[in-house]
């Protein structure tokens, strides 16, 4: 499904993210992605998610070739891709159901049929009851887990998680692994990065390594 | 289909809740919208009013040729028979003596002509030259001049002529004020969408991650855009419709003391709501110039 060959990203200013990285990612897998900060996590899922390009090499994703991608394709290819922040990314000035509307209203859905899939994802995360409040009010693991819901409402065939639990207590980032560990099993493809190397242990699951730019053997 | 209506009705609902949202903001910019587009537009009214007082008066220039004193009728009315004939003259009609000054005492100036011993006037021929171009105007009238019978030559167009090139002039005017002031319009509203987009950044970031395409995020901007424009032009036609409202009864007094009634005309309803179209199209045009640079800044 998501195919590194030998991928390389400098950033302006010559700091090397990622050096000659080739990896192939299966549909249905369930993938940590580990390493220090800085080791190139957070560039290699901006990189299949199409945010950013490579300087070199390939990224290929559902057999597209991102490098070669028109700039007006991006928004369609990145519907399929549910992204989770560390730091949310939600819209503070409307209330939580209207968060997980907007991917639907991007899609051209609306009405009645969206609010019910809205409503769908919330429960799934456990905040329908807090639909009309704002996210502002709500606690930093009810943030994510929003975020979570606005990434899977559109019910995605790829989730990406970038260090989903890093600022959350145990309780509240186990919940939350839950959760991901809960999609994949029907199906979606889930790479998460953490700085924990522990979570293959514990939830299953593939391990990857980075360490400065290259995937450790 | 239905989505797209839906995202238009959507955007729609968001640009008019976004103009609600700062009503003082909203409220200055479309004065400034306003009174740039009430100049152009008050100067047309004011062309078009001038165009229906000049009206009255044909356009048709007229030659008018007055005879010498102690000709009579009969060698009048021969003249105006044989120039009647030329190739370059429409028509020639004569105007004896007695028959002007019964004219001029039905044109109001009775008070005048009473204290008069007797008819000052000459006897006159008035013609409808084929030709209007200055230059043959001149030389036709060079050559009535020379007529034995003819003591003196007026051409009636001169005025006409000269009210005809200042209101081309005038026309002219509106046009060139026109479009600066529209120029303006489009910066005004390129403008405050510009600030309106930097401060909803996070916004339009968020929608790009999850896959909104430019066409979706540039939309409520251009509704934005168009609803200040015609905002905008609602009130420059208030404000024309206002001055002239103002104007009127000053004007009235004015032209009462010349004995003439004064009636202005306002924009009516097809050139107020061109002016609205107008008005509204700049506007989405400047939204539309603001978003596009902005959002390949964001890129």
């Amino acid at each position: 499904m998501i195919e590194f060959a030998d991928v390389s990203k400098r950033y302006p200013g010559g700091h090397e993210a990622l050096n000659h990285v080739s990896l192939r990612i299966q549909q249905s897998e369930l993938i940590f992605l580990a390493g220090h900060s800085g080791a190139g996590k957070s560039t290699l899922l901006k990189l299949i998610a199409g945010l950013e390009r490579p300087t070199e090499g390939h990224v290929i994703v559902n057999g597209q070739n991102l490098g070669r991608m028109r700039r007006g394709a991006f928004p369609y290819f990145r519907r399929n891709i549910g992204l989770i922040f560390q730091d949310h990314k939600l819209l503070y000035d409307r209330p939580v159901l209207d968060n997980v509307l907007l991917p639907l209203h991007i899609r051209g859905m609306s009405g009645a049929d969206a609010t019910k899939r809205a409503r769908a994802a919330l429960d799934k995360v456990g905040l329908l009851q807090k639909e009309r409040t704002r996210p502002v009010t709500l606690s930093g693991g009810e943030q994510q887990r929003l975020c979570i819901a606005r990434a899977i409402v559109s019910r995605p065939p790829l989730l990406l998680a970038d260090e989903p639990t890093a600022n959350l207590d145990d309780a509240y980032a186990k919940d939350i692994m839950e959760m991901f560990k809960a999609f994949n099993q029907v199906g979606v493809t889930v790479i998460i990065s953490t700085h924990d190397q522990d979570m293959v242990a514990c939830y299953g699951g593939r391990g990857i390594t980075l360490a400065q730019g290259r995937i450790a053997p | 289909m239905n989505a797209w209506l839906d995202h238009n009705m959507h955007s729609l609902g968001l640009a008019l809740w976004r103009l609600r949202s700062a009503p003082f903001a909203s409220l200055f910019t479309i004065l400034v919208i306003g009174i740039a587009l009430a100049l152009p537009t008050g100067f047309y009214v004011a062309l078009i009013n001038i165009d229906r007082l000049a009206g009255g008066v044909a356009s048709q220039p007229e030659i008018t040729l007055f005879l010498k004193a102690g000709l009579d009728e009969t060698t009048g009315r021969q003249l105006a028979a044989r120039l009647g004939k030329r190739a370059d003259i429409a028509g020639a009609r004569f105007v004896s003596r007695d028959e002007g000054l019964k004219r001029l005492q039905d044109s109001g100036l009775a008070d005048v002509t009473a204290g008069l011993a007797g008819n000052p006037l000459p006897d006159t021929l008035i013609l409808a030259p084929r030709v209007t171009q200055a230059v043959a105007m001149e030389a036709l009238t060079a050559e009535l001049k020379l007529l034995p019978e003819v003591e003196q030559v007026a051409m009636d167009s001169d005025w006409v002529r000269r009210l005809d090139a200042l209101l081309g002039f005038g026309r002219d005017l509106v046009w060139l004020l026109a479009g600066l002031l529209g120029l303006a319009l489009t910066a005004i509203v390129g403008n405050t969408i510009r600030l309106q987009i930097y401060a909803l950044r996070e916004e339009i970031e968020v929608s790009r991650l999850i896959g909104a395409t430019d066409r979706f995020i540039r939309r409520p901007f251009l509704y934005f855009g168009a609803l200040q424009g015609l905002l905008g032009g609602l009130a420059g036609w208030v404000m024309v419709a206002g001055a002239l409202n103002f104007l009127e009864s000053s004007l009235g007094t004015l032209a009462a003391a010349w004995g003439s009634r004064l009636q202005l005309r306002g924009p009516g309803p097809l050139e107020g709501a061109a002016l609205l179209a107008i008005a509204a199209l700049l506007g989405l045009f400047g939204a539309y110039l603001a978003v596009s640079r902005t959002l390949r800044q964001f890129d």
